[in-house]
């Protein structure tokens, strides 16, 4: 057997050094075409594309910076007498958790900055979460086929947000520990098995001796498991369904137009990768966030002037703020007002997201499938709709910072506790209409410079002495001067510089580093060129239909002259 | 890649002979063929076999030419700057304590332990934000600009129907369909395989029902009131209008989640307007009267006392009480009362609780109506 070895070098055998390893693993692992087809995969190059991959970023830095502190925090509700580097605290009998955070803070080299960085991407994990559920909301990609994605990224913003309460209740302070009082008072206001949910939880009576270690394995293990696999399969089958686009020239629902994963979405994204890593560790270093050290040790009697959760609790803690206070009693049997506030709306709030795809399918009849992103100013109901559900939550948000808004505004505090009852009844019906107003007249404006071209703010005074506006329409035009081109779906160019209405500018910063003449030059032959190649020429651009359309052959043909070149 | 070789021993016999559905690409194209493609067509084969089509690729420019140089020169200076921040960054990191100023930081101690954790930060952060600008100016200036369309595909019908076949023909061959009996036991053992795994978190549940402790606090007829540092009141420690946090003489007393007391001396005219709910005239001393700190919205302590309105705000949902009223809420979304503590004086002066709260402290529940 030994004698018997791979033939020498054959037509197409590799030669390199490189091409001989590759070759080796191939022979056993059998990964040239996978491989090949991953990197040819096609991504699309739009900027809102990228807001998903900010929360994955940021859940990268979480996991290894998460680790780093596992190593030095004690989950235990053990009391001990303080005896740090840090003076004002010595002395004061507090739990294991908080004095191993504080010995994070103080002790370990680097430890403070590992915590923070952790705590503001967390907050970065949340809120680019967010962005990215509103980007897919407004442009409709959670249509068919991907109501399921929908539905797993709604679950794994409700979990990154259990998570982050579950992390930052981890140090036992006093502003976490009144956090978590609070929603031992949610658990105990459920109809019917609240006090059973409660005892539970707590393993007695709050706060208990376990609570800490529970929610230390929910949050290092158990929920990071479940994000983990829920992220794989919301990556899978987005790489399975292929991604969405915006409607441009070239662009089908059959096809995604943009750039192979390598070299450049790759370098791109390892790019943003470094960038959003970059930004948590300069934050964990230079904004201090959480100082724990300055609230003290929790006590069930103490509480501080103005607490407030992490940003992405504030809104269930404005429902509990403004909610009435109305507890319904029946039969001797009581539902609290906190329920309502706290899980009720919530619950509204998420169920409502996550049942959303079904409804508008159900409500439009649409069911085909779509891969085409529609602009929120072309359904005008779903933009309106969603408009009416942010302001509904950036009223609860700011309720749930209303004492501070009222401290530092002068304003009476109960003043704000009604313009969050009043504002979350009255605001959104009138942010709804709004919105639908102003999609309507975005895509009339669309419609009219397609009909009559782009304002050129060229005024021209006819033989008869009236005055009009020249116009540059954006295609061809009919009898009547009124522009053929449909409306596609796509951006429509307002003003004449996105046609080519102005020249690039001649790049160099101290001194120019091209010849203008030859700059002149190019732009003159792609103009020239531009009829014979205009199929691909459409396609590298930013998927404006009517990027080729360039003020060539003057303005309508009523008016009877080319409008004036702005450069002259 | 077929690297087949008959000549092998072991390998005779038909079983190395590639079988009637081996195929694909390499029947298409031979070594030969490939070997004389260059590059760029290789590349363009390939994607074209994964739906790919490279539509337009806008050259860099010329090696060479004065805008590469500007180029390339910008994307070293980023990479460059991160190696110089990461460097600088194990400087200070390691050298602190070492030959720099100590990084342990106390009150009052030098500008660089207070500096230490923003200058980690900072330097962290700007290396990685430097590779990450070097990456995208990478991309934008030095790779060429490649536009591609990647077709998408719906599902297939052929794929559909042949898995569909074989599934179904499995489960026409267990034959579960037609013993009825044998599929419902499968049901059944289902079920109870079901709960016998989700059973054991029965040890997580507690019964909240056993010696009603929610309705119950530490408090008990003859405790002293102990302050947080465990000193007796006396009626006259306090000046009227103040309000000290109390707890009761017990271990753990000033721990204990629900047993916070606001001792209250009321001034005169508050006194004048005190309004006493029935079956509690007698709970206050003189002057003075004690209610339950924890908030019954909520749970969390109402600290905030402002003695002019004779209101107690809650910090954390803005319930607001009135003292002079049975500590009835006011305002925000507090439904019941602040629980009141009867209290008198004992032999020695002391302030002491005449029994426990006479309703459930804290935040409303199901059955709080129900149990005593």
């Amino acid at each position: 057997m030994a004698t018997n070895t791979v033939p020498g070098p054959r037509v197409g055998q590799p030669t390199s050094l490189a091409g001989k390893a590759a070759f080796e693993v191939d022979d056993r692992l059998i990964v040239a075409g996978p491989v090949r087809r991953t990197l040819n995969k096609v991504f699309p190059d739009h900027w809102s594309f990228l807001l998903g991959e900010i929360a994955l970023y940021s859940f990268i830095v979480l996991l290894l910076s998460g680790t780093y502190l596992t190593f030095f925090y004690d989950a235990s509700m053990k009391e001990v007498v303080y005896d740090g580097t840090y003076a004002p605290l010595r002395g004061i009998e507090m739990s294991a958790a908080y004095e191993s955070t504080l010995n994070i803070s103080f002790d370990v080299r680097g430890g403070l900055l590992m915590r923070q960085m952790h705590h503001w991407a967390a907050l970065l994990f949340v809120a680019s979460i967010v962005v990215h559920l509103l980007r897919i909301f407004f442009t409709g990609a959670f249509r068919r086929p991907r109501e399921t994605n929908w539905f797993i990224g709604i679950t794994l913003l409700v979990l990154a947000m259990l998570e982050g309460f579950a992390g930052y209740t981890l140090p036992d302070d006093l502003l976490s520990g009144g956090g978590l009082r609070i929603f031992s008072a949610v658990f105990l206001s459920i109809p019917v098995i609240g006090t059973w949910v409660y005892f539970t939880v707590f393993g007695g009576d709050f706060p208990g001796e376990v609570i800490i270690g529970r929610l230390y394995i929910l949050h290092v293990l158990i929920i990071p498991a479940i994000l983990l696999a829920l992220i794989a399969l919301h990556l899978l089958i987005l790489v399975k369904q292929k991604h969405t686009q915006f409607p441009g020239a070239g662009r089908t629902e059959h096809n995604v137009v943009g750039n192979r994963l390598f070299p450049t979405f790759a370098a791109k994204a390892t790019g943003l990768l470094f960038i959003v890593f970059g930004l948590c560790a300069g934050l964990g270093g230079l904004v201090q966030i959480n100082p724990i050290w300055l609230l003290g040790p929790y006590n069930p009697a103490q509480v501080t002037a103005g607490s407030q959760p992490d940003w992405y609790i504030g809104f269930v803690d404005g429902g509990a703020r403004i909610f009435p206070p109305w507890e319904i009693v029946l039969w001797g049997y009581h539902i609290p007002p906190v329920f309502w506030g706290a899980l009720g709306l919530p619950g509204l709030m998420f169920g409502a997201l996550a049942i959303y795809p079904v409804l508008e399918r159900v409500l439009t009849k649409d069911t085909a499938s779509h891969h085409l992103l529609q602009r929120p100013r072309d359904v005008p109901v779903r933009t309106s709709l969603g408009a009416m559900a942010i302001t509904a939550y950036v009223v609860l948000w700011i309720s749930g910072g209303n004492d501070l808004i009222a401290d530092k505004f002068d304003l009476s505090l109960n003043a704000m506790i009604w313009f969050g009852r009043i504002g979350f009844l009255l605001l959104p019906p009138i942010a709804y209409w709004a919105t639908y107003r102003i999609c309507i007249g975005l895509e009339r404006h669309d419609r009219e410079v397609l009909e009559h071209g782009i304002e050129t703010g060229v005024i021209r005074r006819l033989p008869s002495g009236e005055f009009i506006e020249v116009h540059q329409p954006l295609g061809p035009v009919d009898a009547h001067g009124h522009g053929e081109l449909a409306y596609g779906g796509a951006s429509v160019p307002k003003k004449m510089n996105q046609v080519g209405g102005a020249r690039r500018a001649i790049r160099g910063f101290f001194t120019p580093i091209e010849e203008p003449a030859e700059v002149q030059r190019q732009a003159e032959v792609e103009a020239r060129g531009l009829e014979s190649e205009q199929a691909s020429r459409e396609l590298t651009g930013s998927g404006r239909p009517s990027e080729g359309g360039r003020p060539s052959e003057g303005g309508r043909p009523s008016e009877g002259g080319r409008p004036q070149d702005p450069r002259d | 890649m077929s690297t087949t070789d008959h000549s092998r021993p072991g390998s005779a016999g038909g079983a190395d002979e590639p079988g009637q559905l081996h195929g694909g690409p390499d029947d298409d194209y031979s070594p030969e063929q490939l070997a004389a493609m260059d590059r760029t067509e290789l590349d363009r084969l390939g994607a074209r076999y994964d739906g790919v089509e490279v539509l337009h690729v806008e050259p860099v420019a010329p090696p060479g030419s004065p805008l590469d140089k500007r180029n390339t020169r910008q994307v070293t200076l980023w990479f460059a700057l991160a190696a110089l921040f990461a460097v600088a960054f194990v400087v200070v990191y390691a050298g602190s304590g070492w030959f720099l100023p100590s990084w342990m930081w106390s009150t009052g101690s030098s500008t660089w332990s207070a500096l230490y954790t923003p200058m980690l930060g900072a330097l962290f952060g700007l290396s990685m934000i430097s590779i990450g600008i070097g990456l995208v100016l990478y991309v934008k200036k030095l790779l060429p600009h490649e536009t591609a369309v990647q077709d998408k595909h719906d599902g297939s019908h052929f794929d559909r129907v042949t898995t569909g076949a074989t599934l179904m023909g499995g489960l026409d061959a267990s034959g579960l369909p037609r013993r009825k009996l044998l599929a419902g036991t499968l049901g059944l053992l289902g079920l109870a395989f079901g709960a016998m795994v989700i059973a054991p978190l029965g040890g997580f549940i507690k019964n909240p029902n056993k010696g009603n402790p929610l309705g119950t606090t530490p408090w008990a007829d003859g405790l002293r009131l102990l302050r947080d540092d465990g000193t007796p009141v006396r009626p006259g420690d306090q000046v009227a209008g103040s309000l000290a946090t109390v707890f009761p003489a017990v271990p753990g007393g000033n721990k204990a989640y629900d047993a916070a007391v606001m001792l209250i001396r009321l001034r005169p005219e508050q006194v004048a307007a005190l309004v006493i709910p029935p079956g509690q005239e007698d709970f206050g001393y003189g002057d003075y009267v004690a209610y339950s700190k924890i908030c019954t919205h909520a749970g969390c302590p109402v600290s905030l006392y402002e003695q002019e309105t004779s209101r107690i705000l809650c910090p954390c949902h803005q319930s607001q009480f009135d003292v002079t009223d049975g500590a009835k809420p006011v305002f925000g979304p507090a439904t019941r009362p602040l629980p009141q503590l009867p209290i008198t004086v004992d032999d020695e002066g002391y302030f002491i609780a005449r029994g426990d709260f006479p309703e459930p402290v804290g935040p409303s529940y199901w059955n709080i109506g129900r149990v005593s």
